[in-house]
């Protein structure tokens, strides 16, 4: 194949944004000459060339590879090893306590339940299943909440809480060009590419102490109130991702009066609703308080975890506003905004959770297995925690795996030590400290115990 | 209720979201301009309202906040062609038909869920779906779409030269490439054959890839205007993007011959320019997918690097699945890798993945190799039975001695008929005969049935004969609807974007 120059955009590479600086995942497009650099071409910049013949020449030649995602990233490493004792405690997916996939059961009714419906394949409306977007505003907001009989929610079916976030995104960019998402640091780690990829700028608030490996909550009201009136704080409704500390009841209440006083928007994520404590409700507390207080609020859900549809994609977006004419107006500039991007949701999915939460046996138990899915891990956080306490003899306090909620913890392992499980132990995690509870059994706590001890104390 | 006197200048800030409302100039549609034009008038008269006649929640004492946040947020526009089943619902008449969205219908005008599908549905059951096995199927799904539309015998598919994801359907695997070409040519613009389909433009847009235009409809000849399509695209700069619709164009149903596509092909090698083909009928526009491939092959024997969409939406019947492809043609393995990678984090950041559910059954159909030949033949079916319906139209125009030519209908091939009707007339169709299409007149033949069909030929009959002496007049009973609904989504002409500077 000859080489021959390519027509390529006058792209150069800056150097502040090397490729060395997307791997750190710490690229924030908000603050750069989006036009002129472009750190995706390696390639040297030869202006604007053009070619006579292109035969067998690809168009797409300098480009790099991308960084792994650290999250599926592990998974794949993971699976590449094959020690005996390996333990994948990387991908937040629920597993048995023989670590196996959990098809919940009324899932499986439910599939079967619609192959003998043998109903049709038609494109969804864009906004999606209109049964599924009743049920899945009640199921959050609660069904009586005075927002729902009003119709002031503009609720629109989105591709779990991914596809959900990047809506939402979408929607800010365009009404708000500008202005800045808070993310709590750390957070789940795709916050930041999908604000990126729909240019929205953001900055971090504190929220992980790694002193106390529990809440900073007087930085994080500080960075909040600091923030430029009217940004939009990102708030993890229950079981926060990565480290598993959420506020406390009271805790929420002064969040609440910051967001007021300051006037800025919340914007939840809530993707472990029901698996956090076991409770539906119990764990949509923090956003029902904020729209009890009359407050405008976004919310995206994902039912990825708590029904454990994980590969069927299906979640949704939600905007309390003030007025049913004006939810009409923001549901009709989602899909504007989705018909570009799918043209319309996934039909199976929705029809999954609409059947389950629209028939009170099903929903029954739904809600029994989801008690039973959050009960494991607290069992498992128990039996960790009795493990470390008994086998680390220097009194360091291990009470923060209790104390934390839901999937993950947080184990306030640096770099090295994480380094350090996955090559000496075998234990798979991401390199922030994060564990994920529903990735370990019971019979396996006290070797990850032994692992975790080893890692603290021997490696810095 | 505060005193906010410096509001009413609080809206032009707010014109800074307009770009989203205004589009390149329609030059072969001019009426489109106006109407839109209109639209975006009428929106912006809307906004400016009610900023004075706004109440809302106050949540702050700040003088300079609005009341709620979305105060400023407009109606959007309607998307064009579920606007046609929105009006289509929403009329009572039991003799109404929606020949708006092109999916296919069986001749009682019902949704058709392929047999295979079923089977397949039934084998997928609730199966755990593990990390491992879920990549596992995608790559599937790959390979075998990969295979479909560049045939396996290729060096550049056995050697695994492409790069390729499962994306949402069509429009899915059009919008991760729309990204992935701003990313990597963030200067460059896409060319679209001049009509397209709609939702086009909006998904290049949205990635902030500017679209032109390239001559492709002849409105006289109701087919391809190819010589003009030949100076766009030598006239265009070297090494552009071209959307091309590889068969069954949407939504002309007019496509080059092989001869042309040589031409096109050849053409496009000394520009260096770069084809994505859109390919989202395979199969239904000759009932064979291999024909309905030949302008991808050929592209491909003159050693083009291509892209392709494909969806899989009309030929396996799975709509609502959302099921796709989009892939790359790569120079060797290691870029293929290197671009895949790109794709990935692309739709990571939008929507993480497709449904297992959808790969599943694509994946299974076409990777056994019985099932796919009888897939392929439940295709030509559906193919068959559009271009009998497109003769049987024709024929019954003809024998109501229409003035007009209507041999387009079945020149055209796929899914739709660009019936050349003018906008008056197929308002008129949805006001007085309850016939629901777009208003560039574009029929989805898959939803003419011989039930059906004799109504639809006297209706456009009915609407475009000029000779009064000729037009068969009707009665259809009691079922007049009100207008409002038709013309309230299609907008008016009576105001026009007078000193805005509007470009539609």
């Amino acid at each position: 194949m000859a080489s021959t120059l390519l027509s390529l955009a006058s792209a150069t590479p800056s150097a502040s944004l090397c490729f060395h600086e997307i791997n750190k995942g710490k690229l924030n497009l908000g603050c750069i000459n989006k036009e002129k650099t472009n750190p995706f071409i390696k390639a040297k910049s030869f202006g604007r060339v053009s070619m006579v013949v292109a035969s067998n020449v690809s168009h797409f030649e300098g480009i790099t590879m991308a960084p792994p995602d650290p999250i599926l990233g592990v998974s794949e490493a993971f699976k590449a090893d094959d020690h005996e004792l390996k333990l994948n405690l990387g991908v937040g997916a629920y597993r048995t306590e023989e670590l196996q996939p959990y098809v919940l059961d009324v899932v499986k009714k439910v599939n079967k339940l619609l192959l003998e419906k043998g109903e049709n394949l038609e494109y969804l409306p864009i906004e999606g299943l209109a049964a599924f977007n009743k049920v899945t505003a009640e199921l959050l907001f609660g069904a009586d909440n005075p927002v729902i009989k009003q119709q002031r929610v503009a609720t629109v079916q989105g591709l779990s809480g991914t596809g959900s976030l990047r809506l939402a995104a979408a929607l800010i960019e365009r009404y708000f060009p500008g202005e800045k998402v808070l993310i709590s640091s750390p957070t789940w780690g795709n916050h930041k590419n999908i604000f990126n990829d729909a240019r929205v700028p953001w900055s971090e608030y504190r929220y992980y102490d790694p002193k106390t490996v529990g809440l900073d909550f007087e930085g994080m009201i500080a960075d909040i109130k600091a923030a430029p009136e009217g940004s939009f704080i990102l708030l993890h409704g229950c079981a926060h991702n990565p480290t598993g500390i959420d506020p406390t009841p009271e805790q929420w209440g002064v969040i609440a009066d910051v967001i007021q006083e300051k006037n800025h928007i919340p914007f939840f994520d809530i993707a472990y609703q029901g698996f956090a404590s076991g409770s539906l409700d119990t764990d949509a507390a923090s956003v029902r308080m904020f729209v009890a207080r009359g407050m405008e609020v976004i919310a995206a859900q994902s039912y990825s975890k708590n029904l454990g549809l994980y590969a069927e994609r299906i979640g949704a977006i939600n905007v309390v506003c003030s007025s049913p004419e004006a939810a009409a107006r923001v549901k009709s500039q989602l899909k504007r905004i989705a018909r570009p991007m799918y043209s319309n949701p996934p039909v199976h999915g929705a029809r999954i959770v609409a059947n389950i939460v629209g028939d009170s046996a099903l929903f029954k138990e739904w809600n029994a297995e989801m008690e039973m899915m959050a009960g494991r891990i607290k069992n498992v956080r128990h039996k960790l925690f009795d493990s470390l306490s008994s086998k680390d003899k220097s009194g360091k306090d291990w009470s923060f795996v209790l104390k934390q909620i839901g999937m993950f913890s947080f184990t306030g392992l640096n770099k090295a030590q994480c380094d350090n499980m996955t090559n000496k132990w075998h234990v798979y995690m991401t390199k922030d400290g994060r564990i994920s509870l529903a990735g370990l059994s019971l019979a396996k706590c006290e070797y990850l115990a032994d692992a975790i001890i080893d890692s603290y104390h021997n490696v810095s | 209720m505060e005193d906010e006197p410096h509001r009413c200048f609080s809206f032009l800030p707010t014109f800074l979201p307009l770009h989203i409302l205004i589009y390149t100039p329609n030059p072969v549609l001019p009426e489109h301009n106006r109407t839109k034009s209109a639209a975006v008038f009428f929106h912006i008269l809307t906004m400016i309202i009610s900023r004075f006649l706004r109440r809302g929640i106050s949540t702050s004492t700040s003088p300079t906040r609005r009341r709620s946040w979305w105060d400023h947020v407009t109606p959007a526009l309607k998307d064009l062609i579920n606007a046609v089943t929105d009006a289509f619902l929403a009329d009572p008449c039991p003799y109404k038909i929606n020949l708006g969205v092109g999916a296919y219908r069986d001749d009682e005008g019902k949704p058709v869920v392929l047999q295979w599908v079923r089977e397949a549905e039934g084998k997928i059951g609730a199966t755990n779906f593990l990390e491992s096995t879920s990549t596992a199927i995608s790559s599937k799904l790959v390979e075998e779409s990969a295979k479909l539309i560049y045939r396996e015998d290729l060096d550049v598919i056995k050697e695994r030269r492409f790069a390729g994801i499962p994306a949402l359907s069509g429009t899915g695997a059009c919008r991760i490439f729309a990204e992935f070409q701003k990313r990597f040519y963030p200067d460059s613009t896409i060319y679209f054959p001049d009509p397209t389909w709609s939702n086009h433009r909006n998904i290049w847009g949205d990635a902030h890839v500017p679209g032109r235009t390239f001559h492709y409809y002849h409105p006289d000849s109701k087919g391809l205007n190819f010589v003009a399509l030949m100076d766009d695209v030598k006239n265009a700069p070297d090494g552009s993007f071209f959307l091309l619709h590889p068969c069954a164009h949407n939504p002309t149903g007019v496509d080059p011959t092989d001869e042309q596509w040589r031409e096109i092909s050849s053409l496009f090698k000394v520009k260096n320019h770069f084809p994505f083909f859109d390919v989202a009928y395979q199969g239904f526009a000759s009932g064979d997918v291999e024909r309905d491939a030949q302008a991808i092959r050929i592209f491909l024997e003159d050693g083009h690097s291509i892209g392709c969409a494909q969806s899989f939406a009309k030929n396996l019947g799975l709509y609502g699945h959302r099921v796709g492809c989009l892939s790359i043609l790569c120079n060797d393995k290691i870029q293929a890798v290197a671009i895949k990678s790109q794709l990935k984090q692309i739709s990571n950041a939008m929507y993480s993945s497709p449904t297992i559910h959808g790969i599943s059954l694509v994946s299974k159909i076409l990777s056994n190799p019985d099932i796919k030949a009888l897939w392929l033949k439940e295709v030509k079916v559906m193919a068959t039975s559009i271009q009998r319906m497109r003769a049987t139209l024709r024929e019954a125009l003809e024998r109501l001695r229409s003035p007009l030519n209507w041999q387009h209908i079945t020149n055209q091939a796929g899914m739709f008929c660009f019936s050349g009707l003018t906008r008056a007339e197929v308002d008129q169709l949805a006001k007085e005969f309850h016939i629901y299409m777009t208003h560039d007149g574009r029929i989805s033949m898959a939803s003419v049935t011989t039930k059906n069909v004799d109504y639809v030929a006297r209706a456009i009959h009915e609407v475009t004969a000029s000779n009064r002496d000729t037009k068969i007049l009707h009665n259809i009973g009691a079922y007049k609807v009100n207008t409002d609904i038709c013309s309230t989504f299609l907008g008016t002409n009576k105001t026009r974007a007078r000193g805005m500077n509007l470009a539609l």
